[in-house]
C-alpha cells in the first residue's frame, strides 16, 4: 500500500491521473498494468447516483467483463463485506457519504484488479466508516492487489508501506513511515510557553514544537524524539525554507 | 475559567427522531473543546442549538449566561465547513462586509492575509481561504469560536498554521469548540466530547477518552495471510505498514494464527484515538 499525502492543490489527483494514463505527460514516464487490470476511483465520482447499488455493480462488472454467475458471486461477496447486502435495490444517491465511498471502492474491486488507485477515498468520511473502508482496501492488498491512495490526513499514512509527501506538485519526501522519521536531520524540541520560540516552530496542542536544522536548539527547548507527524511537518518546513539537511528518505 | 457556553440536559427531537438527547456541554474561556461523532450523531444539531439557530425540545442552552439571541450572536465567531465567505468578493470586501454585519469597528486586515487583500476569495488556494475565513470569524474579537472541520483539505504545514491561530485566540481567553472527524485535529484539543446517537458517550482529555483501551499488535512474516485469517474471523483488522492491529484478546489472536500455522509475535499495545473512538461508538451510548 502506497499513500500520497498532500493538501489541496498539491497535485495528488494529477499524479494519480498520470499514473493511470488519463493525462498526457509533459516529461518522464508512467508505467502501469493494462487498463483491464486497474481499478480507479476518482475523488468526486465513482458511482451513478441514479442507478441502484446492484445496477452500479453490474455496470462496472460489464465494463470489465465480469458477468453472469461470476458477477453474482463477486457482488454478493463484496456487498456483504461493505454491509450493503440488504440494500441492493437502493439508489446510489440515497446512500450516506461513507457508504457511497465503500460502494465505489467495491465497484473498482469487482474484477480483482492488479492495481487499485483511490483518490481521497476517506475525505469527509467519519472515523467508523473510515476504518471500515481501510479494512476493505487492506483486504485487497492482502489478496495481492497493489494499492495507491491519496489523503490529506497525515495519520492515514501510518497504514502505508510507502508514503510520498507531495507539496506544490513535487515529491518532498518518500519512504516507509519509519524511513521518513529516520531522515529527520537537526534537532526537534518542545517549548512549553505561550510565546512563540525563535526559529522554525509550530503549535502542537498547548505547547510549541521547534525544529533546528543544526544540532543547537533554542534556549528553553527540551529535546524530543520526532514522531511521524513531526517528521512530515519538518520535511514541509525544510522544503519551504529551502533548508537542505532533510529531504528524501530514499 | 468562566463558562461561556453551556447546555443543560438539552434535547432536540425531529418528529420521532431524537437528534440530541439530554446533553450537558460546557465550553470555558481559554479552552479548546473537540466535538467528535459519526455522521448523524448529533454534532451539527448540538452546535445549532448552542448558537440559538434551533430551539431545544427540552433542557436549556446558555450563551454567556443568557438565552441565545442576536446580542449573544455578536460575541460568537463561526466558521462552517463551507467557510461562509463570498467567493466573488475580494478578501478585503469580505472583511469589510463582515465588520459591517457585526457592527464592529473596522480593524486592519491581519498580516497573515494582507498580502492577498485584493484577490477574489474564490481564486485563492484552499489553505489561504481557510485562513481568511478564520481572520473574518476572529475580526469582531469573539469570546466563543465554533469551528466545523477547521483544517479539512489543507496540507500539513497549513494545518499547523491554522492551529496556531486557534491556539493564539484561546490564549487570549476565547473559548473554542471544534467539530471534527480528523483525529490529528482532535489530538490538539484540551478536552474531547464524543457523541453517539445524540448523547455524550465519552469525554475528557485524549488520554481519558482512550482510557485503558488496548489493541493487539501482530507481527507476522506473512502479514497478508495473517490479515486474511483474522479478517475472515470477523475481527476488525487494520494494517500499519506490515503490522496488523486488532481489537480483542492477544490469546484469541495467537490461537487463531497458530491454528493456521502462522507463527506471529503478538503484543498488547495502547489503542490510538481512532481505535478508541471506534470502540466507543460501537459500544453505543453509556447507560
Amino acid at each position: 500500500m502506497s499513500v500520497v499525502v498532500g493538501g489541496d492543490g498539491a497535485g495528488k489527483s494529477t499524479l494519480l491521473r498520470a499514473l493511470v494514463g488519463l493525462v498526457p505527460l509533459s516529461s518522464g514516464i508512467s508505467r502501469r498494468p493494462s487498463k483491464e487490470e486497474i481499478g480507479y476511483v476518482p475523488a468526486t465520482a465513482g458511482l451513478y447516483t441514479d442507478l441502484t447499488v446492484e445496477e452500479n455493480l453490474a455496470f462496472s462488472g460489464g465494463a470489465y467483463g465480469v458477468v453472469g454467475s461470476e458477477l453474482a458471486h463477486r457482488s454478493t461477496e463484496l456487498l456483504e463485506r461493505i454491509g450493503l447486502a440488504n440494500a441492493r435495490a437502493r439508489l446510489g444517491g440515497q446512500l450516506s457519504g461513507g457508504m457511497r465511498r465503500k460502494l465505489a471502492v467495491a465497484m473498482a474491486l469487482l474484477h480483482r484488479p492488479a492495481l487499485l488507485v483511490l483518490d481521497e477515498p476517506t475525505t469527509g468520511v467519519d472515523p467508523v466508516s473510515r476504518s471500515e473502508l481501510w479494512r476493505l482496501i487492506s483486504a485487497a492488498a492482502a489478496g495481492g492487489t497493489a494499492v495507491v491512495a491519496t489523503t490529506t490526513y497525515v495519520d492515514e499514512a501510518h497504514r502505508a508501506s510507502t508514503v510520498t509527501l507531495l507539496e506544490q506538485g513535487r515529491s518532498i519526501s518518500t519512504g516507509a513511515p519509519s524511513e521518513i522519521v529516520a531522515a529527520v536531520a537537526g534537532k526537534l524540541g518542545v517549548v512549553r510557553s505561550t510565546a512563540q520560540p525563535q526559529g522554525l516552530s509550530w503549535r502542537w496542542g498547548s505547547s510549541w514544537r521547534v525544529w533546528s536544522p543544526t544540532d543547537v536548539l533554542p534556549e528553553g527547548a527540551e529535546p524530543l524524539q520526532p514522531g511521524f507527524e513531526d517528521a512530515v511537518i519538518i520535511a514541509c518546513l525544510a522544503d519551504e525554507q529551502e533548508v537542505q539537511p532533510v529531504g528524501r528518505a530514499r | 475559567m468562566a463558562v461561556l457556553a453551556e447546555t443543560r440536559g438539552v434535547a432536540k427531537h425531529f418528529g420521532a427522531l431524537s437528534a440530541v438527547d439530554s446533553v450537558d456541554l460546557a465550553v470555558s474561556s481559554g479552552e479548546v473543546v473537540g466535538l467528535l461523532g459519526s455522521n448523524g450523531a448529533g454534532k451539527t444539531t448540538l452546535i445549532r442549538l448552542l448558537l440559538g439557530l434551533l430551539r431545544p425540545s427540552g433542557g436549556e442552552t446558555l450563551l454567556f449566561g443568557a438565552l441565545p439571541s442576536m446580542s449573544t450572536r455578536r460575541r460568537v465567531g463561526y466558521v462552517p465547513q463551507t467557510l461562509g465567505l463570498y467567493d466573488d468578493m475580494t478578501v478585503q470586501e469580505n472583511w469589510t462586509f463582515t465588520a459591517a454585519a457585526f457592527g464592529s469597528a473596522r480593524p486592519a486586515l491581519p498580516e497573515s492575509v494582507r498580502g492577498s487583500k485584493d484577490e477574489l476569495v474564490g481564486s485563492l488556494p484552499l489553505g489561504l481561504q481557510r485562513r481568511v475565513a478564520f481572520a473574518v470569524a476572529f475580526s469582531h474579537n469573539p469570546e466563543l469560536l465554533v469551528l466545523d472541520e477547521p483544517t479539512s483539505g489543507v496540507g500539513p504545514l497549513s494545518r499547523a498554521r491554522l492551529w496556531q491561530d486557534i491556539r493564539d485566540s484561546a490564549e487570549h481567553g476565547t473559548g473554542v469548540l471544534v467539530s471534527t472527524h480528523n483525529m490529528e485535529e482532535a489530538e490538539q484539543c484540551d478536552r474531547l466530547v464524543v457523541m453517539v446517537d445524540g448523547r455524550v458517550a465519552a469525554e475528557g482529555a485524549v488520554a481519558d477518552v482512550i482510557g485503558s483501551r488496548t489493541v493487539v499488535q501482530v507481527t507476522c512474516d506473512d502479514w497478508r495471510r495473517a490479515f486474511a485469517v483474522l479478517d475472515a474471523d470477523g475481527l476488525v483488522v487494520q494494517v500499519q505498514g506490515e503490522l496488523l492491529r486488532v481489537p480483542g484478546s492477544p490469546r484469541q489472536v495467537e490461537d487463531l494464527l497458530a491454528g493456521h500455522d502462522l507463527p506471529a509475535a503478538v503484543a498488547t499495545v495502547p489503542a490510538n484515538l481512532e481505535e478508541a473512538f471506534v470502540s466507543v461508538v460501537s459500544r453505543g451510548p453509556r447507560p
